[in-house]
């Protein structure tokens, strides 16, 4: 072998830290009879009217490119969601992008926004894809811890004390994976605060927006006052609408800066996937019965698990979107890793360390309920025989 | 739906959930919810909680067949004696009265096709009124109320990612 890849590649790339918990999937997976708490992706399959636009347009032979920012009725569908949902206005000509899933979205707005140096503040725990993006720009991340009795909320404060010089950008994300955290409006409206009067952009990731449980709807961080200008809105489909694989995003905000993340779109990917597109319209035009019916369904998987951590003295406080709980374990004085791994190595219940998804989640681990109640129900009697074991 | 059908519809899927269950997807309090599925037993809205059994999974012989009934009506009579005369029969496992080009559509299980031949010539043939059958027989089950009898279409997700 003539070639040393490890001194010719991008070192970023190859510096870039692996999944927190691809070794732990490793294990489950070498093990028999598994049942699992740590997919990130509904239950559900897509609604089947979503389906049958898809087929019904590949049946039609559409399967051409799309304009680069996407078919042009939905970007109107998606613009008239955002208004009639949040208020907010997007002209779908210049002010949306359909993206590759909302990661392509989060990638796309970085790298617009980003350049060497400069300083994205990330609230954890969070989703692991935003630290890395930023470092393929140059720039560096600077988590910001969340808290247990903060309900794992962005505080003000927090954030003040995080602002330098170079910070250029704040990523939000909620309802939040993994903690299952929202932001109301008076949340956001403190973070607003702080944010007014600084240079500093948002990316609002919205990918859970619509799977709140909360009694008032959540509001987008773009429409709070002022903050529109500064933000862009990423969302998408794969949430809501159980469409994971369709790989079906968007991206929303100011004209000048949707200008160039086209161009980076462009050049990438040409254009989102056309059946994906097709399908998309059908979703946002007649899928509000069927985000109605899973969220019913998540809340029922929500609240039975919230009741047995209660039994079981387990500390959780109430998430209030996407579907994941993030339960305390640490009175089990064992690390949020080690509890995880012998949970699994005795019990074969796979949860995810709450550590995976930075530091500030030690102690907790993410359960997800995108499962029916027959495995929940299941994999929480095996956890009552663990704790009552560990107890001993 | 109302109130009422969204709990008969979360029961039809899954009569194994709990009032308390359903209280807490329709956010409505388990008492309320207790109340009108103990009303829809009593008035015969809810006939019955049954597991869905795939008896291809066990040893047991058993065989399905869909028959077609012709009725001719006598005078005086409808259509509801006569089906009230096979309900009887404890091989009868569904009966509908059908639109088109028969009567009844009778769905009935025995042990094997003799048992299935035996009630069509024995017991449905001789009924008074009834003029032609046409027995079919089920091959395989596939689907059955909803639910797919294969259970390697249980979950599709291939990736665990974060």
């Amino acid at each position: 072998m003539s070639l040393n890849y490890n001194e010719l590649m991008n070192p970023i790339a190859r510096d870039i830290k692996p999944s927190g918990i691809r070794k732990f999937f490793d294990l489950a997976g070498s093990m028999e009879d598994v049942i699992s708490l740590s997919i990130g992706e509904p239950d559900f399959k897509t609604p089947w009217h979503i389906r049958e636009a898809g087929i019904r347009n590949l049946n039609e032979g559409r399967t051409a490119y799309t304009p680069n920012a996407g078919l042009v009725p939905l970007r109107n569908s998606i613009a008239s969601y955002m208004s009639r949902r949040f208020g907010l206005t997007y002209d779908p000509n210049g002010e949306i992008i359909v993206t590759v899933g909302g990661s392509e979205g989060i990638d796309v707005a970085m790298r617009t926004l980003l350049r060497p140096g400069d300083e994205v503040l990330i609230p954890e725990p969070c989703f692991v894809c935003y630290a890395p993006l930023a470092q393929m720009t140059g720039a560096v991340p600077v988590a910001l811890p969340t808290y247990e009795k903060d309900a794992f909320r962005l505080t003000p404060d927090t954030l003040r004390a995080a602002i330098t010089p170079k910070t250029k950008l704040l990523i939000l994300s909620y309802p939040n994976n993994p903690t299952g955290a929202i932001m109301t409006k008076a949340d956001y409206e403190a973070i607003a605060e702080v944010l007014r009067g600084t240079d500093i952009f948002v990316i609002a990731d919205e990918i859970y927006i619509e799977l709140c449980y909360a009694k008032e709807p959540l509001v987008s961080f773009a429409s709070i006052e002022g903050m529109q200008e500064r933000t862009i809105v990423v969302n998408g489909f794969s949430k809501a609408y159980a469409m994971t694989g369709w790989r079906m995003g968007y991206l929303c905000g100011p004209k000048e800066l949707v200008r160039p993340a086209l161009k980076l779109h462009q050049f990438g990917i040409m254009s989102a996937p056309t059946t994906s597109q097709l399908a998309a319209i059908e979703a946002l035009e007649h899928g509000d019965e069927d985000v109605k019916m899973m969220r019913e369904k998540y809340n029922m998987r929500r609240k039975f698990l919230l009741r047995t951590f209660r039994e079981l003295n387990v500390p959780c406080f109430e998430p209030l979107g996407a579907f994941y709980v993030f339960p305390n374990f640490s009175r089990f004085g064992l690390s949020s890793e080690e509890f995880c791994r012998r949970f699994l190595e005795e019990e074969k219940v796979a949860m995810v360390p709450g550590s995976a998804f930075g530091e500030s989640g030690e102690g907790f681990a993410r359960v997800s309920y995108a499962y029916s109640m027959e495995h929940l129900q299941i994999a929480m009697d095996r956890l009552k025989r663990f704790i009552s074991r560990l107890e001993g | 739906m109302n109130e009422k059908e969204k709990i008969l519809h979360y029961l039809e899927q899954n009569a194994r959930l709990t009032a308390k269950n359903i209280a807490d997807a329709l956010d409505m309090e388990e008492s309320a919810v207790a109340e009108i599925i103990a009303a829809a037993e009593k008035d015969g809205t809810i006939r019955g909680y049954h597991a869905l059994v795939n008896w291809d999974k066990t040893d047991r012989e058993h065989t399905c067949a869909v028959i077609e009934i012709k009725i001719h009506i006598r005078h005086g009579e409808g259509f509801e004696e006569v089906a009230k005369r096979i309900c009887a029969y404890e091989e009868v496992q569904d009966l509908y009265l059908m639109s088109g080009g028969y009567d009844l559509m009778v769905v009935i299980e025995g042990k094997t096709l003799r048992d299935v031949a035996r009630f069509v010539g024995e017991k449905l043939a001789v009924i008074d009124g009834v003029t032609g059958t046409a027995t079919h027989f089920v091959l395989t089950k596939y689907k059955d109320k909803g639910v797919m009898m294969d259970l390697s279409s249980e979950d599709h997700r291939l990736m665990s990612e974060i």
